[in-house]
């Protein structure tokens, strides 16, 4: 082969490979950058008041209370929604479904629900749950919406966990005289569960942090107590953080860094357990 | 037994009916939005709705012509796309297959916390910082432009285009790169010429769901890109998007007046391009695996 050509690839090579590394740190770096700079400049605000405390003065001073327990409320309920049935929807998926045009047309379905814009999701939200149903803006409202939004990642991810667990584990159980679905409780389910975890907190941490569908179906711009029912208004942290950096002049920056970085650390810390879980349950997985 | 037969019959009866219920979620959603958006063309003609030039929600009479929102979008989608594409596909390169040990694993987290990053948190810090940068590097009036938005939504889309692309980049066969190797192809080479047309069609599936996270981002954009209804000249002029037009007039408007109405008939127009792009994608994507 003659050198020189090979020299001049070669060099293209290394020059292409440099490119690919830089873009590679933008895009890297950049979370790692927005990640630190709310850290940085939040840290400050953050204090057990500041956790604890109804916002006062036209929520230029004060905590963010309400608006945490609010987005705990929201998620916990859009979890009871959504887990039972997107469960139920994968086990149907795996486990029942024959390879037919009505399984083709559900799976053409949940790909379209993990694209429908969270603002659509929003829309449908004020029209069915807060209008059609009359729960009106409310934690259920917002919750129902929020519930129909995570549906999709719920199913993917217990999908995937399900197909996991070995065919053989459903012959033994069925070659024992065992019916379908005390197979399936009994010989696959409790296997899936680790994945089904995982994909259920990376739901959640997706709910949590989720501003749009909130907008219209349970949101309160400055509600200083806490919701008395599920159908009661309330706060939640990311539709807070959006109302005091867009609506409200004057605040101090370090309020607005500190409903910032608690959002993220809300978020972050659910991604990271979901790491976690997933990493320890491919350590574990023995068969 | 009979009884409990007949409790399993109820228990595989729920699952079927959950198993069917996204179909039943995707009509309603699609129902509710017609139900809700129709009633704004016993008023104003389609064709006034999608090709008017006015956004004038509330002025009397009422202008409901979408095409300057319609505009926005493509112009905060287009830049972010001529961002996030080059820099997502080749992150997805270096990640699949220059990056080794713990350089792989930090970088892979890293573009999994970008995705993990609320968007109402990227728009806040869209505001705080970016936003001033810009308004000082082109000496503009007001740095909440469509360029801030494109580069603000151009790192939401990036994480699900390396993702994806990733994917599809593992999936071509080991076969395709000793082959080229072989024949004497530098590594840079194998990667351009075998590998990225190899993985083509997923490739486009990547770049089709990113655009579509683009389109359908709501929090962000609303926050960084200024709201101006007008028809947008340039990037560094405010634009207001479909999405953002939406979240900001939703909470003023009476339910069951006309602007009501409009609101939801640009729910449709954002569905029915959801839909599209998520139903083109997934084709490619299922046409790389066969």
């Amino acid at each position: 082969m003659p050198a020189e050509p090979w020299r001049r690839a070669l060099g293209m090579q290394r020059a292409a490979f440099v490119l690919l590394f830089l873009a590679t740190s933008v895009v890297a770096l950049a979370a790692v950058a927005v990640i630190g700079f709310v850290i940085v400049r939040g840290c400050g605000a953050l204090s057990w008041a500041f956790l604890t405390t109804m916002p006062s003065n036209g929520m230029r001073s004060g905590g963010i209370f309400p608006a945490i327990i609010g987005t705990l409320e929201l998620v916990g309920l859009t979890v009871v929604f959504a887990l039972p049935m997107g469960v139920a929807a994968a086990i149907y998926l795996t486990e029942y479904a024959a390879d037919n045009w009505l399984t083709r047309l559900v799976r053409l379905a949940i790909v379209n629900l993990s694209g429908v814009p969270s603002v659509v999701y929003g829309l449908f939200g004020l029209g069915l749950f807060v209008a059609f149903c009359r729960f009106g803006t409310s934690l259920l409202s917002g919750s129902l919406t929020l519930a129909i939004m995570i549906l999709p990642v719920i199913i993917t991810a217990s999908e995937e966990a399900l197909r996991s667990v070995p065919k053989s584990f459903r012959d033994v159980s069925l070659s024992l005289g065992a019916s379908r679905w005390q197979t399936i409780r009994h010989s696959v389910l409790p296997f899936a569960i680790p994945g089904i975890m995982t994909g259920t907190i990376l739901g959640i941490s997706r709910a949590a942090g989720e501003t749009a569908p909130l907008l219209f179906t349970v949101a309160a711009f400055y509600l200083p107590r806490l919701p008395h029912s599920i159908f009661d208004q309330a706060m939640a942290l990311p539709y807070h953080l959006y109302v005091i950096s867009t609506q409200i002049p004057h605040i101090p920056s370090v309020q607005r860094y500190g409903t910032a970085l608690v959002l993220l650390l809300l978020v972050l810390s659910l991604n990271l357990l979901a790491v976690v879980l997933r990493t320890r349950l491919r350590r574990r997985r023995q068969w | 037994m009979g009884w409990q037969r007949g409790r399993e019959r109820l228990i595989e009866g729920a699952i079927w009916a959950c198993g069917i219920s996204s179909i039943a979620i995707v009509a309603l959603i699609f129902i509710f939005l017609l139900r809700e958006g129709f009633a704004l063309f016993r008023v104003v003609s389609v064709g006034a709705f999608l090709g008017g030039r006015h956004w004038y929600p509330i002025s009397e009479p009422p202008q409901f012509g979408v095409l300057p929102l319609i505009l926005g979008s493509c112009w905060v989608t287009a830049g972010a796309a001529i961002l996030s594409v080059p820099l997502g596909i080749a992150s997805a390169l270096f990640i699949a297959e220059i990056a080794k040990g713990w350089v792989k694993e930090a970088l892979k987290t890293g573009i999994e916390l970008l995705a993990a990053i609320p968007s109402v948190v990227l728009g806040f810090i869209g505001i705080t910082v970016l936003s001033p940068f810009i308004q000082q590097t082109f000496h503009l009036p007001t740095g909440l432009t469509a360029l801030t938005g494109s580069i603000t939504l151009a790192f939401m889309a990036m994480p699900t285009i390396v993702s994806i692309t990733e994917d599809a980049l593992s999936a071509v066969p080991r076969g395709y790169r000793e082959a080229a190797l072989a024949l004497g192809a530098t590594r840079w080479q194998m990667m351009h010429r075998v590998l990225l047309r190899a993985a083509g069609s997923g490739i486009v599936a990547a770049v089709m769901l990113g655009i579509g996270r683009v389109i359908g981002e709501t929090m962000a954009v609303m926050m960084v890109t200024g709201n101006a209804a007008v028809i947008p000249r340039s990037l560094l002029h405010p634009v207001r998007t479909m999405t953002a037009t939406i979240a900001a007039e939703m909470g003023e408007t009476v339910r069951g007046s006309e602007h009501y109405f409009a609101l939801f008939a640009i729910g449709i127009v954002l569905f029915v391009i959801s839909f599209v792009i998520n139903v083109v994608a997934d084709l490619f994507l299922h046409r790389e695996r066969t």
